[in-house]
């Protein structure tokens, strides 16, 4: 490398704000160089996924502003009948609640990850993935309770026909990610006590894992927001 | 091959330097993302209506996300090429948002209009 070049370089390295990124997205080379790779494919990965999710809650949002039959009262459709009386939206608190909490474990995780504990790190990251499982199965339970309550895609008993669509598709979609986030938790966590990432002298994987969870939790906060309470 | 054991910051120092954060932090965050949630859901206990509903509901759902993407997937400390790469395309998403709205106004008043009010 010559003398010119190698000074360029150093002083893109250490610029700051705007001029950062005129240097890494000008000068013809990869732009996240300074990002594990790993990582930078995560966030891609992630963004087109918010493209996605986006997609399904502004077809939501459409559907529900051009409906003419009155949309069903959310707080009353996932209310559950706790010792005699009727708490609304409880089950969908409790759902959020403990996504929020498996995002918790699993901030610790990589945070643990990162400091090489490898046991605190695969325990974190069961526990994530048993909170993200009692997730999905509190999913189902309220699956089976609306189809038995005569929910379909196409119609249902509370009012707009377009509310179970709108509901079977967002949940669905959010609860299979939550479904293969599960699955690449055992995985990564299996590995990380193997001791796996202890030899590859690198636990970004566990960084790159937890970015999805994190992202899955995200989805909800906006689903939450925006299909059952608004 | 890096070294199996010590020196964590010996494979390439830039991506991982700002992730050594405090445990506390974490917890803080954790902490907040719950009395957030508690408090949208308190919008939908207390059958707070209109205005003050959905502002609230966002207000809370931005803390929420904001906390979520800045500290939990640390992007607070991530290089500004790759926060602008990711968080400026989803603004695009507010045109459709805006499409959608027209559309949707238009289809209504046609199904008032033209079929009785039918679904």
């Amino acid at each position: 490398m010559s003398q010119v070049t190698k000074e360029r370089n150093e002083t893109e390295e250490n610029a700051q704000g705007w001029r950062a990124i005129v240097a890494d997205w000008s000068t013809d080379r990869e732009v996240f160089r300074h990002t594990h790779w790993g990582k930078a494919m995560m966030w891609i990965f992630l963004l087109s996924d918010t493209f996605i999710f986006s997609s399904f809650l502004i077809s939501y949002m459409t559907m529900r502003a051009s409906a003419t039959m009155a949309w069903p009262d959310t707080a009353e459709v996932f209310a559950l009948t706790i010792g005699g009386q009727s708490i609304p939206l409880i089950l969908i608190a409790i759902m959020t609640f403990v996504l929020i909490s498996s995002s918790g474990t699993m901030a610790l995780a990589v945070n643990y990850g990162y400091r090489r504990n490898r046991k605190v790190t695969a325990a974190l990251m069961f526990a994530t993935a048993l909170l993200g499982a009692a997730f999905v199965g509190m999913q189902a339970f309220e699956w089976t309770k609306l189809i038995e309550e005569g929910v379909r895609p196409w119609s249902n008993p509370m009012g707009a026909p377009q509310f179970g669509a709108s509901f079977f598709m967002i949940t669905g979609f959010h609860g299979l990610h939550v479904t293969c986030g599960v699955i690449m938790l055992l995985i990564v966590a299996t590995l990380v006590l193997r001791g796996h990432y202890d030899r590859a002298g690198d636990y970004s994987a566990v960084e790159i894992a937890g970015l999805y969870w994190h992202f899955v939790d995200l989805v909800w906060v906006f689903i939450f927001a925006f299909f059952y309470l608004w | 091959m890096h070294d199996v054991s010590g020196e964590p910051q010996a494979v390439p120092a830039a991506h991982d330097e700002g992730q050594h954060h405090p445990i506390g932090l974490y917890l803080k965050v954790w902490g907040w993302l719950f009395v957030l949630s508690a408090m949208s859901y308190a919008v939908d206990y207390f059958q707070v209506q209109g205005i003050t509903r959905w502002t609230l509901i966002i207000v809370f759902m931005l803390l929420k996300a904001g906390l979520i993407v800045s500290i939990f997937m640390h992007m607070a400390w991530e290089r500004l090429s790759l926060i602008y790469a990711i968080l400026v395309p989803p603004l695009v998403l507010l045109v459709l948002v805006r499409i959608m709205i027209v559309e949707s106004n238009y289809t209504f008043w046609t199904r008032a209009i033209f079929f009785g009010g039918g679904g």
